[in-house]
């Protein structure tokens, strides 16, 4: 039962999402066709967050740091005139991988608030990496000179193209972690979270897999990082910001954990109240803080949790 | 070539830094292990701390009385929190623990922009601390001085305070494994609002000193929380001595480094390599420090918990 309500507002929210380029285009108003893609890229984000979080029980509190990274390598490429997307894409999921391997055998050896503190700490390590790279503008940012290059295939330079691309990358996304999560790799990272020693007890080797599952998260913020690169023309240290990771969080949690859409539902809703209560005052933190507070304290399983019959495990 | 003049001067400002760590990484090491609660709210302490005493100090002109009303507003502050936000969570995960105590974060970071707006506060340096102490030729700030003294010295009563009384004793049994000791009859809460407390006060002494040091800003408070947590993962969670240990680690490392680094990568890379390459591999020191340490040992120099 409630997972046919998850799929059909799910559904919903996708065709809202293929039609908001015609409403933005009737209504003349481009800053909806903004949101939305921020909208989309922050939800893979989110999506591969929950990979972790959700379904791993892993609370990494670096997430950021992998978009920052697939941010950055395309526009580093771009510095240096590569600009074939052909190239950065790709290059930016593996130079992702490439830390989440690193960074996921360090926080992996630990568990609970070490977790939390060291996968923090390292995504806070790369934020000031990126302050003190001064080669690629350093606090200030790097703008990015040319979108990616798709030779005649498509070309992104375009708003509208770019939106739909996104648009593609989000479902694919949405797709891939689906198989990823009813596969039997899945189940695996699924009952280390319930029970890790039994995992291990029956023959897992669970560190191997929820390094592979952090890697896969990894990569897959990086493809966001790169989407999102292109969609700003500009990438700077603030992407890697802790407070980042921290709205991933807030965006998968508001979605309700370990529910496969519930990270785009939770991202739509943190935007939404973002947009709202900035309207009303000039300090809407001294309003979101406290509704955070609140929603920990009374309202527990996240949006889509009211609607799921799955509890959500705590832990 | 290093001058060992220099190298002293920074290994002073090093113990300070590690000291003004020390204080704040104290009382959260022990949140952490006691309760087994992720709060990240301690930053906000220290900022709440920091403003209270600076605006207490730009009133009165006493730089003295800022830091007296700070400590105590600012423990009411802590123990208040505690009770109604902080004690729901102990039962919960630490997702719900990261999430709630986020949210207090942005909610006194926006508090302290509406208040004080967002361009942070001056604090002069009280008059009667200007000045130098030379000692070798080599000029200490006295103010830096009395902060040493003053970090030293509360390291000193905190040690006292867990290692030689019945309350410490508490504490460091509540670290080690709080269900035993709930189950010998006594009431950890009470021991914890206590440590709570103190650890509000720790943060605050620690925002009041740095004020006219470091600036007094929006965002001070998880800059240096961050830092915080490094040493507390060094130094294994519950632990005061490890937090004594790895906060002078941290504080020692982060300076010398900052000043040091590109002396020593010219040793064996061109210049121009060195002075790229030293700031970006400065910045990430401590963080490097903390996974070498993670490496050889997961829960930290000096883990405290048993069971």
């Amino acid at each position: 039962m409630g997972n046919r309500i998850q799929t059909i507002i799910v559904a919903l929210v996708f065709i809202g999402l293929a039609f908001v380029p015609l409403l933005a285009e009737a209504t003349d108003t481009p800053f909806y066709l903004d949101l939305a893609r921020r909208l989309m890229i922050l939800s893979i984000g989110a999506l591969s967050l929950n990979l972790i979080m959700g379904y791993g029980g892993l609370i990494s509190f670096g997430h950021a740091a992998y978009i920052g990274i697939g941010a950055y390598t395309v526009g580093i490429c771009a510095e240096h005139e590569l600009v074939s997307g052909f190239i950065q894409w790709p290059l930016a999921i593996l130079v992702s991988g490439l830390f989440a391997v690193v960074f996921g055998a360090i926080s992996l050896r630990t568990r609970g608030v070490y977790f939390i503190m060291i996968t923090l700490a390292l995504a806070q390590m790369m934020y000031f990496l990126g302050v003190s790279l001064d080669r690629y503008g350093g606090d200030d940012g790097l703008p990015l000179i040319e979108r990616s290059y798709f030779n005649d295939l498509i070309d992104i330079s375009d708003d509208l193209t770019l939106y739909y691309v996104i648009f593609l990358s989000l479902a694919l996304c949405l797709l891939f972690s689906q198989r990823l999560v009813n596969s039997r790799f899945g189940m695996v990272i699924q009952g280390a979270r319930s029970n890790e020693g039994r995992m291990k007890a029956i023959g897992f080797p669970t560190f191997r897999y929820q390094l592979t599952a952090f890697v896969i998260a990894g990569m897959m913020a990086g493809f966001a990082g790169a989407l999102l690169a292109n969609h700003t023309d500009f990438i700077n240290p603030d992407m890697m910001h802790w407070t980042r990771s921290g709205d991933l969080i807030i965006m998968v949690l508001l979605g309700g954990m370990g529910s496969l859409a519930g990270p785009v539902i939770g991202a739509l809703v943190f935007l939404l109240l973002e947009e709202l209560l900035s309207g009303i005052t000039e300090y809407w933190q001294l309003i979101f803080g406290p509704f955070l507070v609140l929603a920990v304290l009374f309202a527990r399983g996240g949006l889509l949790g009211f609607f799921s019959e799955k509890e959500r495990e705590n832990g | 070539m290093i001058d060992g003049a220099l190298l002293f001067e920074q290994l002073f400002n090093g113990l300070q830094l590690g000291l003004l760590l020390f204080l704040l990484a104290a009382g959260l090491t022990l949140v952490f292990g006691i309760m087994d609660m992720m709060n990240l709210a301690h930053g906000s302490l220290y900022m709440m701390g920091a403003y209270v005493a600076a605006q207490v100090t730009l009133w009165t002109g006493s730089f003295i009385l800022g830091v007296a009303v700070s400590l105590p507003v600012i423990l009411l502050l802590g123990v208040i929190l505690e009770a109604s936000v902080l004690r729901p969570l102990y039962a919960r995960g630490h997702l719900d623990q990261v999430l709630a105590t986020f949210g207090m974060i942005l909610f006194f970071n926006e508090f302290v922009r509406l208040v004080w707006g967002p361009d942070g506060i001056e604090v002069p340096l009280p008059a009667f601390l200007k000045g130098n102490v030379v000692l070798f030729d080599i000029p200490l700030p006295n103010y830096r001085l009395v902060v040493i003294g003053v970090g030293l010295l509360v390291a000193l009563l905190i040690y006292l305070l867990v290692t030689r009384t019945r309350t410490g004793m508490l504490i460091r049994a509540g670290a080690s494994n709080r269900e035993m000791v709930q189950a010998l009859g006594i009431d950890i809460n009470r021991v914890f609002t206590l440590v709570f407390g103190i650890g509000a006060a720790l943060a605050a002494l620690a925002g009041a000193l740095a004020g006219p040091i470091l600036a007094v800003t929006i965002g001070m408070g998880e800059h240096i929380l961050i830092q915080v947590l490094v040493v507390i993962v060094i130094g294994g969670i519950g632990s005061i001595r490890g937090a004594f240990v790895g906060a002078m680690l941290i504080g020692i490392m982060d300076i010398l480094g900052r000043s040091f680094l590109d002396t020593f990568f010219k040793l064996f890379l061109p210049d121009n390599a060195a002075e790229t390459a030293a700031p970006a591999v400065a910045s990430m020191l401590i963080y490097i420090l903390m996974a070498g340490v993670l490496f050889f040992r997961p829960q930290g120099l000096f883990p405290a918990k048993t069971g």
